[in-house]
């Protein structure tokens, strides 16, 4: 017999972790998280441990992502891939109200709220634990949005550590991961080593704890903490890519003339991938669908980007209408005037905007042009002053 | 945006085209009953035989300029109408058929037809735009049912309509598709194509054709560069980009650099 697990943390066989889908199911979550759909490991609705991208691996490199098997049988072999959590909390197409014409009355219908099983959301990363933590602050900092509000609160965390990164990824200079640390409810941490398969299981909060008890769990040896040592370590040795978080701000408003935008703008093709794939990009805009009598009409929100010409027109005309100004205006919020605007930087390092780029814009190699030289000649990025 | 009549009239007139663009207005069944009671409709000889003369709040114009009398029938076309909206690729870039504006239009004639005397055709295929001013324009091929019934809705309540000039990309983005172009490498236009189709061909799995023509900023080269990088030959790329939006200029400008490059 193992000895018995503490109240806040064990380690589950790889053999039982259908278990924790059962004990999910159980106290009502609806559960969400990794499965592959079309060519890529997204978030969708899981219903058993089977649903799993259970022996997939993913490669990542700029502008190109491709799903391959892997023999080893791990759960959790992968990185993040083009969703994010934000479809959940901030989803991309929202009815926020209704109306309807009766007699000389206007009656207004809210939108649709709280389904009625709240979230699980399994297999969250470090650095989508420090994206959420990013858009509570724009969801919730100031005026509360419901949306979000209601969704957040109710969503269960279960956080998964990473145990594998990739070329694409610059959590560490972020301090954004790769360990998980908090902001969590329940944590798996997949180790798999001649001393097994397993999971270090680990509670921060009572709905953790109540979860965790439920579970078939051992407690940890000296073996669990030396796999997991050793699995940390890969990780981060995998990790290349790096953004400079502190000096981003200072170094992006003392190069708004940098010639390197007009570079970039030749490059990016206005398309919003890298915003919409971003998981701390909340841009939104609204839309009114009347019916055509006219008695009825839907409020909607959905997800725009600063990279569309229309997000920056003002009077009939775009005070952005040269790409290189777009792609100028969305990194500097980013990883600049998002510390003005909310105390922190914009960017987590996940690296989706890097792979989900169709041409491959790579935002790390952006910065460090910027850092290598300070512009010789003074160029304007046409049209571009924000 | 003009004022309309408590009884707005609305007509359907068509150039080179495959009816298609029209169809989708008799395709909008649930809507219309209710339309007929929000308008009349006036002259829509796809729907019904009985006309009435103009002139008319609305009108819809689809396909191309083709012949020298429809250079003339646009002009008095735009004369009757208060409000002129043209719907398809073939009236909003010249369609399928600007293909001729590449090539040479008497020598198709003659290889296509036995008594190539007969035919009168200009040389080239064009909008209406080109010929005639145009209040609002909708793209596609055919043309998307909601942004048609939020255009006729937007004119009775003279207010602008929501026609996004974005990228099909974050219509793709936003429906939770997978990008066909960075998971599988497929030749994908979505990034400099139009929205307004709500990403139809890669929610099957199937790279965009752009259909819809170019979106408000097209940014072709690097897309054509990248596609090259992933495998795709320059007779490939001169023909995606020669389809039903062969002559709007962004596309034409690409499928023209990929012939330069081939030769």
């Amino acid at each position: 017999m193992s000895p018995a697990p503490s109240d806040t943390a064990g380690v589950l066989e790889r053999k039982d972790l259908g278990r924790l889908l059962e004990v999910l199911n159980g106290a009502g979550y609806r559960v969400v998280g990794p499965r592959v759909r079309d060519g890529a490991i997204v978030y969708d609705e899981l219903r058993t441990e089977e649903d799993l991208p259970i022996g997939w691996r993913d490669r990542q490199e700029a502008g190109t992502y491709r799903l391959e098997r892997s023999e080893d049988g791990r759960v959790f072999d992968f990185n993040v891939g083009p969703h994010s959590w934000k479809k959940y909390l901030f989803p991309p197409h929202h009815l926020l109200w209704s109306t309807r014409q009766e007699g000389n009355r206007l009656q207004v219908a809210p939108g649709p709220t709280l389904e009625d099983k709240p979230l699980a959301f399994l297999g969250v990363r470090a650095c989508e634990l420090a994206a959420l933590q990013i858009s509570d602050r724009v969801f919730q900092g100031g005026v509360v949005d419901p949306t979000y509000s209601q969704r957040r609160s109710s969503a269960l965390i279960i956080a998964v550590e990473c145990s594998t990164s990739a070329p694409t990824c610059f959590c560490p200079s972020m301090r954004t991961g790769p360990e998980v640390t908090q902001g969590f409810d329940l944590s798996l941490r997949e180790l798999l080593s001649p001393w097994g398969h397993r999971f270090l299981v680990e509670a921060a909060t009572d709905r953790g704890r109540a979860l965790l008890r439920q579970l078939p769990l051992r407690a940890g040896t000296e073996e669990d903490q030396g796999d997991l040592g050793a699995q940390r370590a890969r990780v981060r040795a995998g990790i290349q890519r790096s953004l400079p978080v502190d000096e981003a701000h200072d170094l992006l408003q003392e190069n708004l003339e940098h010639p390197r935008w007009e570079t970039v703008g030749r490059r990016c093709l206005a398309c919003t991938n890298c915003t919409m794939a971003c998981p701390t990009c909340f841009c939104s805009t609204t839309e009114e669908v009347p019916s055509l009598s006219g008695e009825t009409s839907e409020h909607f929100r959905r997800w725009d980007s600063c990279f569309n010409l229309a997000f920056s027109q003002l009077h009939t005309i775009s005070v952005r209408s040269s790409i290189a100004s777009r792609y100028r205006q969305w990194l500097n919020h980013k990883l600049g005037t998002w510390w003005d605007q909310f105390g922190t930087s914009g960017c987590v390092g996940c690296g989706r905007c890097i792979t989900w780029c169709p041409v491959g814009i790579d935002l790390t190699e952006e910065l460090a042009a910027l850092r290598a030289k300070a512009p010789s000649t003074p160029t304007t990025a046409q049209g571009a002053k924000a | 945006m003009p004022a309309l009549g408590p009884n707005p009239r609305l007509a359907v007139f068509k150039f080179a085209s495959c009816d298609g663009c029209q169809l989708t207005l008799l395709d909008c069944e649930d809507e219309l009953l209710t339309l007929t009671r929000r308008v009349e409709i006036a002259d829509f000889r796809e729907a019904s035989s009985q006309v009435i003369e103009g002139p008319y709040d609305l009108t819809l114009v689809e396909g191309s300029v083709t012949t020298e009398e429809d250079r003339h029938r646009v002009q008095e076309i735009r004369a009757e109408s208060r409000f002129l909206v043209t719907i398809g690729a073939c009236a909003t870039s010249g369609g399928i058929q600007a293909l001729r504006n590449f090539a040479d239009v008497e020598e198709f004639s003659r290889v296509v037809y036995a008594s190539p005397q007969y035919i009168r055709t200009l040389a080239t295929s064009t909008p209406i735009r080109d010929h005639v001013s145009v209040d609002l324009e909708l793209r596609g091929c055919p043309i998307s049912k909601h942004q048609l019934l939020e255009t006729i809705s937007a004119v009775l309540t003279r207010r602008t309509p929501d026609l996004p000039t974005d990228s099909v990309c974050i219509e793709c983005k936003r429906r939770g598709n997978v990008c066909v172009l960075v998971a599988r490498g497929a030749t994908c236009l979505g990034p400099v194509t139009q929205a307004g189709c709500g990403a139809i061909c890669p929610a099957f799995h199937r790279g965009c054709y752009g259909c819809f023509g170019p979106q408000g900023t097209p940014n072709v080269p690097p897309l054509t560069h990248r596609l090259h990088e992933l495998g795709a030959s320059r007779g490939e790329l001169l023909r995606v980009f020669r389809t039903f939006n062969a002559a709007a200029p962004a596309f034409r400008q690409a499928s023209e650099s990929e012939e330069r490059a081939k030769t």
